[in-house]
């Protein structure tokens, strides 16, 4: 009887392991594509007040990506060129290109809750992480599956996440990326979803600096659509002048 | 002799119009004076300040190390070579690890370089020793200009965010047990210190270091060749090359105040000799008459401007003694201004005179002042006795 029971919580255990993968691999399926154009709206919250940036995103491969800011007046025109693990800024005031690298990677970007480095991460979760289910909760009357992410390697740069994902759309509602010591250093929070090309999104997201006060950044995506042909000229740092 | 009684005689009997050349010359020797010792004592003051506080007596550096380029710091570090090893061992060396790292403190993100260093060391000015023990909290010291800046204070605390040497982001807390009362801000401005062992472990850095300060006149230690090749040598000099680079800016935007007073003085000893001739000339016709030749009239003349900074350097030693000693004991006290400005120096500068100082500014002043004293004098060579005698003048 104890063996089966033992047997019984080894497969309980192994397909929870299972599913949990299957999870992270929807996930990064449901997010991620090929190509898409996205034209979305930054909110800082500061200490004087609201600041809201607009901006057109092309992504390409998950890992590249080409940023142009829309206004305010003062940020208009200001490009940002990702392609892999490298990252130019251009500024029209300046009329100059900077790789950002070294300690420029750690500023933030336009004075949000969200670093350079942070848009340097490896966007796929099944990569880079070993999940485990740790629960099923309701989070905003979603059903959601909580998961804990824990990094394959000692390379990556969050040790831990915890992430909650909606049962039906496949979607992190809430995510929570852990330092190595296991303090709280960052939260992404979903407060709005749209459906795309039959796939779940975030419309609506707060980004938040755990190791500062304050409300964090809202990231609202104002209108998204799937392109795989995206212009390869684009991906250029000739691009950022243009 | 004759010459000099003469020209001694002249120069008594000018009255007020000596008494005030002499006055005014004596009082830019005693300026010069002045501001060459406090540029003395600035360089001094600063270059002892960085030895004592982060130079040592040279430093080893890893290959990859470079302070001017905080991008490649996150790279630059090794195992030390045993012959640094022995030396740490022995006290004549410390090893110190650099690496980046970000502070939050009072809802603020602050760009820093952590540095880790040896708790027990006595090599550079640095308390570590207030880095031992402690509470859960990372202890940590920081200057004061830094404690400024980040809104810090001794018993105060932030939290770190830092990566390893593997890219993984770690955060904790630090916890202030000293702040540094220093000038010297390669260890103040977005610098935070740490014990060694606990920054290497922190890192997964085990035994690593990115440069290694050694104590003042110890002896260089023989290494092998591949650790040469890792690991090089920067002595004082190389270290303080800013700092006198700093110096010779100073010395320079101090090199036109000089100019502007020794301007002044031998303007006024060149009317005074121009007036001179012009005045005397019925005096000088009268001795070309009696058989005085050129050549000497001309030297009584350049003797008499000559010794105009001989008297005043007479003068200036009467009263600038006892001035400049006072000086050097109180020193000059120094603005926030200074502090804001990076240079290396306490609140109060101390003047250093040295013989070369004093010496070289008089033989300078001196020499000057004959060579302006004998400009106008020329004119006397083209003189001729009976023109002089009746008061015309070339």
């Amino acid at each position: 009887m104890k063996k089966i029971i033992l047997l019984l919580s080894l497969l309980t255990f192994w397909l929870s392991a299972e599913s949990a993968e299957n999870i992270l691999r929807k996930i990064d399926a449901n997010r991620l594509s090929d190509g898409k154009i996205a034209v979305m709206t930054m909110t800082i919250r500061g200490r004087r007040g609201d600041r809201t940036i607009s901006a057109r995103v092309w992504q390409r491969n998950s890992k590249d990506s080409f940023t142009e800011y829309l206004s305010p007046a003062r940020e208009k025109g200001t490009k940002m060129l990702k392609l892999g693990d490298q990252l130019w800024t251009y500024s029209p005031d300046t009329d100059r290109t900077i790789l950002i690298s070294g300690h420029l990677l750690r500023q933030s970007v336009l004075g949000s809750d969200m670093s350079y480095e942070d848009m340097l991460e490896d966007p796929y979760l099944l990569n880079t992480y070993t999940a485990s289910l740790i629960g099923e909760e309701i989070l905003r009357e979603r059903p959601v599956w909580a998961l804990d992410l824990t990094a394959k390697t000692a390379d990556t740069a969050y040790a831990r996440r915890k992430l909650w994902v909606d049962k039906e759309r496949y979607i992190a509602l809430k995510e929570e990326l852990y330092a190595q010591s296991g303090r709280l250093l960052k939260l992404l929070e979903v407060s709005a979803v749209m459906q795309v090309n039959k796939r779940w999104l975030a419309k609506t997201m707060t980004y938040k600096d755990a190791l500062k006060d304050g409300d964090g950044t809202l990231v609202n995506i104002e209108s998204l659509e799937f392109n795989d042909q995206l212009p390869e000229h684009l991906f250029s740092k000739a691009a950022l002048r243009k | 002799m004759p010459l000099l009684k003469l020209a001694l005689r002249n120069l008594f009997g000018a009255g007020l119009r000596t008494g005030l050349n002499v006055f005014v010359l004596s009082v830019s020797f005693v300026i010069i004076i002045g501001c060459q010792g406090l540029y003395k004592g600035m360089s001094e003051q600063m270059l002892r300040a960085v030895t004592a506080s982060y130079y040592g007596g040279g430093q080893y550096w890893h290959t990859g190390y470079d302070p001017f380029d905080t991008l490649t710091l996150d790279d630059a570090h090794g195992r030390l070579p045993d012959a640094l090893q022995e030396m740490a061992g022995a006290g004549l060396a410390v090893p110190a690890l650099k690496r980046q790292a970000t502070l939050y403190t009072q809802n603020r993100v602050i760009n820093i370089t952590l540095n880790g260093i040896k708790t027990d060391q006595t090599i550079i000015d640095i308390p570590t020793v207030k880095l031992r023990g402690g509470g859960r909290a990372i202890p940590a010291i920081i200057g004061d200009a830094m404690a400024k800046s980040a809104g810090l204070k001794k018993g105060g605390t932030a939290v770190l965010r830092w990566r390893d040497a593997r890219g993984t982001y770690d955060a904790d807390e630090i916890e202030i047990v000293e702040t540094l009362n220093t000038n010297v801000n390669a260890i103040d401005q977005g610098q935070v210190w740490i014990p060694l062992d606990r920054l290497q472990k922190m890192t997964n850095l085990h035994g690593e270091a990115t440069l290694v300060i050694t104590a003042v006149d110890s002896a260089r230690p023989r290494l092998d060749p591949s650790a040469e090749k890792d690991w090089q040598f920067k002595d004082q000099y190389f270290l303080t090359a800013d700092e006198r680079s700093m110096m010779t800016a100073q010395y320079i935007e101090g090199g036109v105040l000089y100019a502007v007073f020794l301007f002044l003085a031998m303007l006024g000893i060149f009317d005074t000799q121009i007036l001179a001739i012009y005045h005397r000339i019925k005096e000088m016709g009268t001795m070309l008459a009696l058989g005085i030749t050129k050549a000497n009239l001309i030297w009584i003349f350049t003797l008499e401007g000559t010794l105009y900074a001989v008297l005043a350097a007479v003068l200036a030693f009467i009263y600038g003694t006892p001035l400049l000693i006072w000086f050097a004991r109180v020193g000059f006290a120094l603005g926030d201004s200074y502090a804001q400005l990076g240079l290396t120096l306490g609140s109060v500068l101390y003047p250093i005179y040295t013989p070369s100082i004093v010496l070289g500014t008089a033989a300078f002043i001196i020499a000057l002042t004959a060579l302006i004293s004998y400009l106008p004098c020329r004119r006397i060579a083209k003189l001729t006795p009976t023109d002089a005698l009746r008061g015309k003048i070339v």
